[in-house]
């Protein structure tokens, strides 16, 4: 299938597109009606509420529309789906969210470039350092800075080991949802291994706050090479034995082949990106389709699925795992020496010993903590391949030292679209599979 | 590139060398649709800006007409691995474009958003409707004449308010 023929993925007929807008009431209540077979759900709360409200008739069969969430051990946080059900069988569906909304767009136009990467990092807290890297690689595009070599290389070091970290956890939570609850804690149980390294470097388990514009917060401690290669060691046996505990079992498979299937060109058509997009058989991945960092230099492959069901997304996931883990061994050989953050005095504090003697050094140390650093008026949108697939940010600077606007183009915000389509006309139980393998992170969804 | 929308292209400075289109209102639809045609299969991101306190210069194209708000929908092209960027001029006393819904069903959400953060109707939109904060809540809290401070304590109906 050629990804450009796209149709509309729930049932509009593509005409109106060549024939241009329909204008007036009559044409917008034609539209909307020609768009009722749709697998979304598109019923207010309230309107939900008041059918809810009616006494039950023991006689009627017809169609329930049942609440599940947003306290529900499988929707992964904070998620609320109204479904539509016929018997066991989901017919429409629609997620409702906004219940982790804190407006940290809102909240990033009131700090600075500084002390952005603290707000961006809270989003996607499986994947914190892919939040801050999309932060800086914008920022940084607005100066105009180079960073040095070695930080780029501790960036991509450190973001592979937190795809690595990240999927782990989706291999636990999945795992969980369908049963398997040993996987919940072997997922957790290496998880924790790379956190352990992280926390060595950073200093925090997530939130690290540790990418940050013109570089990283920290060089990385003198015998990181051991940690990442043990790493490596101890996880990379383990992954076989997840195939062995997961990936042939015949009720593994049962509950994921042919479950929420997606095709490419649905996927394309709402927006999907990640492991979404891949597991629908487009090889698609920044990292090696728009490089950005260094990832021109290290040899990986990109994991694509054939048949867009739960199953694919979890082998992707798994092989995903392997891909950045061989990206991490290289970049143990690729490491090079230098400074782990620019040298542009404008963005970078001066060294600590320097305050001690000049009162210069102090005032400049005083001025970027307190006012930040003044970025160029602009609008620039940067973005990279998290964990769960393009993560955006779309920046204006009016010169000031905090950003205009802050956009962040969450993928798992837009990947949600997705969920009535994967879960039309199947059981509730395999929505639980579906949500989980669609890996929302709810901080992400709602920010 | 981007010259055969027929759109106004937006200089190289404030977009750090992305391909940027400035269609008006009425045009947005149409460019979008012949951008689509052209290959742009994805809708990547669109949001919105409210640049009602905007110090600087705004750096638009000539023929391009400043107003309180901005859309901006980001576009992807896989076959040639292209993006462009689509930015639309919304005024304040009517704040409203087409939804671009039916060339990209992935504009629901989005749109959805943009409407709840900053009120702008995407006429025919499926479900306008917010998505983030509550239903009956009042105002778009990404505008910039909306104070954080203003939202009213909750919860001051229970019995031990200090």
């Amino acid at each position: 299938m050629s990804i450009t023929d796209t149709a509309p993925a729930d049932g509009a007929s593509p005409e109106p597109v060549a024939a241009g807008m329909p204008t007036g009431p009559a044409a917008g209540a034609e539209r909307v009606s020609r768009r009722e077979p749709s697998a979304v759900l598109r019923m207010s709360e309230a309107e939900a509420a008041e059918i809810g409200g009616d006494p039950d008739d023991p006689d009627d069969d017809e169609l329930v529309l049942l609440n599940m969430g947003p306290s529900h051990p499988s929707t992964h946080g904070v998620l609320r789906l109204m479904l539509e059900l016929s018997g066991e069988t989901v017919l429409r569906s629609k997620p409702v969210i906004g219940y982790l909304h804190t407006g940290m767009e809102k909240t990033g136009e009131n700090l600075t470039y500084l002390q952005g990467g603290t707000n961006v990092t809270r989003m996607d807290y499986a994947s914190p350092l892919f939040n801050e890297l999309a932060f800086s690689l914008a920022t940084e595009r607005l100066l105009g800075i180079e960073v040095p070599e070695r930080a780029t290389w501790i960036r991509m070091l450190m973001c592979e080991l937190n795809r690595v970290s990240s999927h782990l956890l989706f291999m636990a939570t999945n795992g969980m949802d369908l049963g398997a609850v040993s996987m919940m804690i072997y997922g957790w149980r290496e998880r924790e291994e790379v956190l352990r390294f992280f926390e060595k470097v950073t200093g925090l388990r997530m939130n690290h706050n540790y990418i940050r514009p013109g570089g990283v917060a920290a060089d990385l401690p003198a015998d990181w090479r051991t940690d990442v290669a043990e790493l490596i060691e101890l996880i990379e046996p383990r992954l076989d034995e997840y195939d062995t505990l997961l990936t042939g079992q015949p009720i593994w498979r049962e509950r994921l082949q042919g479950v929420g299937i997606i095709s490419a060109a649905e996927a394309v058509a709402l927006g999907a990106t990640g492991p979404l997009l891949r597991g629908a058989g487009m090889a698609w991945d920044l990292r090696r389709d728009e490089p950005y960092l260094f990832y021109d230099q290290v040899d990986f492959d990109v994991i694509v699925g054939i048949h867009g069901d739960c199953y694919d997304r979890y082998a992707i996931r798994l092989n995903e795992i392997r891909e950045s883990l061989r990206i991490v061994a290289q970049i143990i050989d690729a490491m090079p020496s230098g400074d782990y953050r620019t040298q542009d005095k404008k963005v970078t504090p001066p060294p600590r010993a320097r305050i001690d003697e000049s009162m210069e050094a102090l005032i400049h140390h005083f001025k970027i903590f307190t006012e930040g650093f003044k970025v160029p008026a602009g609008e620039v949108y940067a973005a990279v391949e998290s964990p769960r697939g393009e993560l955006g940010v779309y920046m204006v600077s009016d010169g000031s030292s905090v950003p205009y606007r802050l956009h962040v183009r969450a993928p798992s915000f837009v990947n949600l679209q997705t969920l009535p389509h994967l879960m039309q006309n199947g059981l509730i139980a395999d929505g639980i599979a579906i949500i989980g393998s669609v890996d929302p992170i709810m901080g992400d969804v709602d920010r | 590139m981007a010259e055969r929308y027929g759109a106004p292209v937006g200089g190289d400075r404030p977009s750090r060398g992305q391909a940027v289109i400035h269609p008006s209102p009425s045009q947005w639809f149409e460019v979008a649709a012949a951008a689509r045609a052209d290959g742009f299969d994805q809708l990547i991101d669109l949001t919105a800006v409210d640049y009602l306190t905007y110090s600087a210069d705004r750096a638009l194209p000539e023929g391009v007409q400043p107003e309180r708000f901005e859309v901006v929908a980001s576009l992807m092209s896989h076959e040639r691995r292209e993006r462009l960027r689509m930015r639309v001029q919304v005024p304040a006393d009517d704040p409203s474009i087409p939804t671009l819904f039916d060339l990209w069903p992935g504009a629901e959400n989005l749109e959805r958003e943009a409407y709840d953060m900053f009120g702008i109707v995407f006429e025919g939109h499926p479900d306008p409707s917010r998505i983030l904060m509550p239903e009956d809540w009042s105002g778009h809290p990404l505008r910039k004449d909306y104070d954080s401070g203003e939202i009213p304590v909750q919860f001051k109906a229970a019995s031990n308010v200090r």
